[in-house]
Formats: structure tokens, sequence, C-alpha cells
């Protein structure tokens, strides 16, 4: 094998080599950058069991930004969720969040229905109508222990 | 009486029971050529990588220049072995590089020669050793006898002060093993080296050695000039030289 | 026999203890003479030249039908739940996060690991490794180091180079075969995969090429000191597949280490 012959072989493989990480770095695992532009908004829930950091924030079943960060607040004993939403999309103040399953047992997101008042929110924003994550199991158990006597705790 | 160059004394050496070197003495002096003999299986070889560190002995002391050689630092082990080239019985030619590279590797790996310097170098030795044309060839193309004289070209590429020959001459003609028996004489006459051969060429290889010593069950039975060596009156050592065995013993 | 016993479970002991510690050793010294000049540049160049390029074409070959293979099992079990839209998820995600860098690393030891074991074990057999040290050449800096870099280098890009040619061998079995929508595939591919999975899946083929390499060498490295397999051709023989035998276990041991770490 000459000299020059493997090092052109070599560097057909290192080519193809790169361009296949590059795929699978841009094109698969980088499709969820947090976007610098996107402002930030909190959002207060009893429960979000299920919501992972990255999880999509939809509205009307686009998407409009991500879940940034989740956190505990421990004077409240509420998870806080922190949102990113992308830069042109105007929330009104009373919009409200809520903790859905995509499919029965797809990936938790949230989403965002849209609210009927003047006033935006800006970046820093608490939102105050917030619905928590639907407790699957106990609504299977409900409906299975339909007959007994239960204190259910719904909220 | 000058001191020795490299010096056994009472080395001991064994693998697991079989017990190679029960107590060696041996001195090897600067400019001369020390040929050892004894028995396939003797300890020869061991006794040869003793002297350039490839292999610890279990007890005793080998000295180069009066210093132990195991207990040098790693620095100084460095230094000491650019003074020697070791050619091994079966060559250890590097069979995935061509014979050029293989020759040029010493000079390659360690030294400061430019490319031009090194080829001229390699040409020469080649020369000498009548291998021209083999440069693009592998080890394994080529005959035993090339071989032989491509790791010769290899352990003298450096010029090394001392030369450990392991069997140097084995599967060669009888002209070609005369010429590499020249060679390492004529070496000698013009560049003063050191050489500690191995062989087996008795009695030719007599005539270019000034010391022999001879190995018999992990002791250096004989030790002296090549004309005690044909007027030694042991037993063990006339027997071996002329080859006449009680073999039906 | 009792002492006789305990004596064997001592002596097995400290021969473990050496072993390994003969390994680790030989893993710094050929880690730390990556970096000693002069750079060997064109040694790792043929090296890459014979574990990534030569390894190409099996890669692409087992690349192609385990994603075909995990395409048409993945369909029968999603069909059943009547989610087979979800089969661009199950086949990028088996592959970048386990049977890739697995399969890949399995691969390569027997392709090139086996042959590395073979070829420096004849080196040692044959006196080359003593040629070298006599030379004053570090036998582990002339044999080892352009090994472990150019597997480092090759490890990842061909365990990436499986990873999509698999998710390409799922798309022919899932797509053209048994007609999901070839478009829904692919969303699925890229909206399953996040950067952690494709790290992770880089992390272990890294961790993969220092254990195959280190294995593989030291095996051939160390011929001469194993007692068990004979001597000679024999002992490079049982070196070699000790060789290939422990690479693959261990790849699959420290695929679950990995694992068990990352998540």
């Amino acid at each position: 094998m000459k000299k020059g012959m493997v090092e052109f072989y070599v560097g057909i493989f290192m080519i193809i080599g790169i361009v296949c990480s590059a795929y699978l770095i841009i094109e698969l695992g980088g499709v969820k950058v947090i976007n610098r532009n996107d402002y930030r908004l909190y959002a207060y829930f009893s429960s979000v069991a299920g919501l992972k950091k990255g999880a999509g924030v939809e509205m009307a079943g686009v998407e409009i930004g991500n879940v940034i960060a989740i956190t505990l607040d421990t004077e409240r004993l509420l998870a806080k969720v922190e949102l990113g939403i992308h830069e042109n999309i105007k929330l009104a103040e009373d919009v409200m969040a809520s903790v859905k399953t995509s499919g029965v047992i797809g990936d938790r997101y949230i989403n965002l229905s849209p609210g009927g008042s003047e006033t935006t929110l800006e970046s820093g924003d608490t939102i105050f109508n917030t619905e928590s994550a639907i407790d699957i199991e106990a609504l299977v158990s409900k409906y299975i222990f339909n007959n007994e006597e239960k204190s259910a705790d719904k909220k | 009486m000058k001191s020795p160059l490299i010096e056994f004394i009472d080395v001991k050496k064994s693998f697991g029971n079989n017990h190679v070197m029960q107590g060696v003495n041996l001195s090897i002096y600067e400019d001369e050529i020390t040929v050892i003999i004894g028995k396939s299986g003797s300890g020869k070889s061991v006794l040869l990588k003793h002297i350039i560190g490839l292999m610890n002995h279990d007890s005793g002391k080998v000295l180069f220049r009066g210093e132990e050689i195991s207990s040098m630092s790693r620095k100084k082990r460095v230094e000491f072995k650019r003074n020697f080239s070791y050619m091994f019985q079966e060559n250890a030619l590097f069979d995935s590089m061509n014979i050029y590279d293989n020759i040029a590797l010493p000079l390659t790996e360690t030294s400061l020669f430019s490319k031009q310097e090194i080829k001229k170098k390699v040409e020469m030795r080649m020369e000498q050793l009548e291998i021209q044309g083999t440069s693009n060839k592998y080890p394994a193309q080529l005959s035993g006898g090339m071989k032989k004289r491509v790791a010769l070209a290899r352990a003298l590429i450096t010029e090394p002060a001392i030369v450990l020959f392991d069997e140097p001459t084995t599967g060669l003609d009888p002209v070609r093993k005369n010429g590499v028996h020249a060679m390492i004489k004529s070496y000698r006459e013009m560049f003063g080296f050191t050489a500690v051969i191995v062989s087996h060429e008795i009695p030719h290889i007599f005539e270019i050695a000034q010391r022999v010593a001879m190995i018999e069950k992990g002791k250096i039975i004989f030790q002296g000039t090549s004309e005690e060596i044909m007027n030694c009156d042991l037993n063990d050592v006339r027997i071996f030289i002329s080859g006449d065995g009680d073999f039906l013993e | 026999m009792i002492t006789k016993s305990i004596e064997n479970i001592g002596s097995w002991t400290i021969e473990m203890v050496e072993r390994t510690g003969r390994i680790f050793i030989f893993l710094f010294t050929g880690l730390v003479h990556i970096f000693t000049l002069p750079l060997q540049i064109f040694k790792i160049i043929e090296h890459t030249w014979f574990i990534g390029t030569k390894s190409m074409v099996v890669i692409m070959l087992t690349g192609i039908f385990t994603g075909m293979v995990l395409g048409l099992q993945g369909y029968y079990t999603l069909i059943k739940f009547g989610s087979e839209g979800m089969l661009g998820s199950a086949v990028a995600l088996t592959l970048i996060r386990e049977l890739g860098p697995v399969l890949t690393a399995i691969m390569i030891t027997a392709r090139a690991g086996s042959a590395m074991a073979a070829e420096i074990g004849v080196m040692r057999i044959s006196e080359q490794i003593d040629a070298l040290e006599t030379m004053n050449i570090n036998p582990v800096r002339f044999i080892f180091s352009p090994r472990i870099v150019a597997s480092v280098i090759s490890f990842p890009l061909l365990t990436a180079l499986f990873d999509v040619i698999g998710i390409v061998g799922g798309y022919i079995t899932g797509s053209l075969m048994l007609g999901i929508n070839g478009g829904i595939y692919i969303y699925r591919v890229s909206d399953s995969v996040v950067m952690a999975d494709v790290t992770g899946g880089f992390v272990k083929s890294f961790v993969f090429a220092i254990v195959v390499t280190t294995v593989c060498c030291s095996q051939g490295y160390f011929t001469h000191l194993q007692t068990r397999g004979g001597f000679g051709a024999k002992g490079v023989s049982f070196s070699t597949t000790t060789a290939v035998v422990n690479s693959c276990v261990l790849i699959l041991i420290f695929d679950y280490v990995i694992t068990y770490l990352l998540l």
C-alpha cells in the first residue's frame, strides 16, 4: 500500500465519519436548542410528575417554547417551572398553563390556552392559571374502586 | 592487566525449575571479539540477553565498566544501550515493514539524521552486505541467508561500540559465513568495536576470536584465547570441539 | 489438602493482581507516549486506515441489516398497540443508545482487534519487541500509542456511520416495505433523539475504543507471560482468542456501567 493511497483512503473515511457524526449531532441531537431570544415566564404547579427539562410548550398544538428548568419552591412546596417562550409570541395575562400528555402514554408537555385579557405578560412574569398533571394512576384506581368510599385528592 | 568492559560475577538465573545459569563468571574486554560456545540449550542466548539488560538475573552481578546494569537509572540505561547493537538468532526483523525501513529503523526512531543521510547510510550498508535491490521487499519474501544479512545491516547501521551476535552465521552458505566472519573482523580493525558472538562455527570462529568462553550446565567451564581452547585438556571441552560425543550413551 | 487449596487461591489472586497491574501500567505508558515527540503521525494514519477505513464495509453491512431487522421487529411489536408511527423513535433510539456503539465495537474487535493481538503476539515471540528494546525504542510507544489514537478516532466515526446506515435500514423495511409514511418515520427519528443520546453513544464508543485496544494489544504484548495456552504459535492463537473474548465481554460490561452512569 502506497503512502499516498493510505492517506487518501483515511481521508475519505474521516469525511464520511464526520458527516455521519454531524448529522447525528446537528440534525438529530440539536433540535431542542434553547433559543437565546426566548423570554422567560414562570408557572407554579402542584404536580408536574413526568415533565422533563427541554419538554415542549405548545399553544393550539404549535410549539412556542421549551421548559428550561423545573425546581421546587421550598416555601410554597410547589413545582416552579421556568418556561422559555419565543420572542414573537405575545401571551395574555390570564393565559392558562396545563401539563398534558401526548397520547395515553406519551411525553409530558405544557399546553397554554389563550386568555382574553388586554395586558400581555413580560419576561419574568408568572402565569397564575395553572392545571397540574393528570395522575393517571389515581384516575385508574378511582375507576376501579368506584364503589368504595374514598377521598379523592383531586385539586 | 586491563579491567573488563563487561563482567559477570556469580550470576544465577532460573526459569521455574530450569536453572539456566548457576553462577556464571565471565569477563569481556574492550576491543576484543569474545566468542561464547556451548551446547544448544546451555544458556548462551540467555547470557547474551543479560548483557544488554533484556533479562534480569536472580542473583550475582552483571557489571558494565564496573557498574551494575540492573540498578541503572532509566536515563542511564538509555545511554548505556546506545553503545550496543543486538543481532537476534531469529533475526527479529519487523515483518510489517519493508527491508529499507527495517534497516533504517534504529536511525529514524532515535537519531537526528536527515532523511538523505539515513538513505545514504542504509544504501552503503546494503551494498556492503550484497542485499541491494531488496529495499521494497518484505522480510517474508527473502531467503534465510538474506534475512540474516538484513539483520546484520540493521545491527551495524548505528555504528555501535559493542555488538552482540546471537549465531550470526546459521543458515548461511560457507562462502557467506566466512564473509560475515571476515566482515566482523575487519570492522573490529577499522572501528575497534567489541563483539560478543554466540556461535557454533567451530573451528572457523576461533580464527577471528581473541577470547573464547565455553558454557556448560549453567557455568563457564573454560575461558581463554583461541589457542588455549584448542589445546585444552578438559574432557567436556575436547569432546565439544571435536564433535565426538558418545551418542550411544 | 486444605493448605494446598488455600495456596491455590492465594497464587490465583496474586496472578490476577499482577496481570491487572500490568495492563494498567501498559495503558498508562501508552497514553503518556501519545504525546512524546516526535509525534507518530504517519503511523497513526496507517493504523486508522487499518482499523477505520478497512472496517467501513463490514460496518455498513452490519448496520444496514441491524436497522432493517429493527424495523421489522419494531413494526410487528408496535402495530399491536396501533402506534407503528413510533417506529422511527424505536429504531433511532435503540441504534444510537445501544446497538450502534456495542455492535460497532464488537465488529471492530473481530476485524481489527484480533489482528492487533495476533500481530503483536508474533512480534513478541519472534523477538521483535526485544529488538525494539535493544534499539532504545520504547516498544509500548512504538506499538501501542499509535493504535490507541487510531482507535479513538475510528470507533466514534464508525459508530456514527453504523447509526446513520442503521436508521436508513429501518427506513427501508419500515417505509419502503411495510408502508409507514416516510415523513413520519424521519420526523420521529429527529423528534425523539436528544443530544444526550448522541453524546452518550459517543462516550460509549470512546470508552470501547480504549478498552478494546488495550485488551487486544496487551494480550499480544504479554503473550510470553501467559502459560495456559502454550508457547509459540499456540500461545499467539490463545492470546488472540482471549483478546477477542475478553474484549467482547468487557464491551458488554462497560456498556451496562456507562448506561447506568449516564441515565
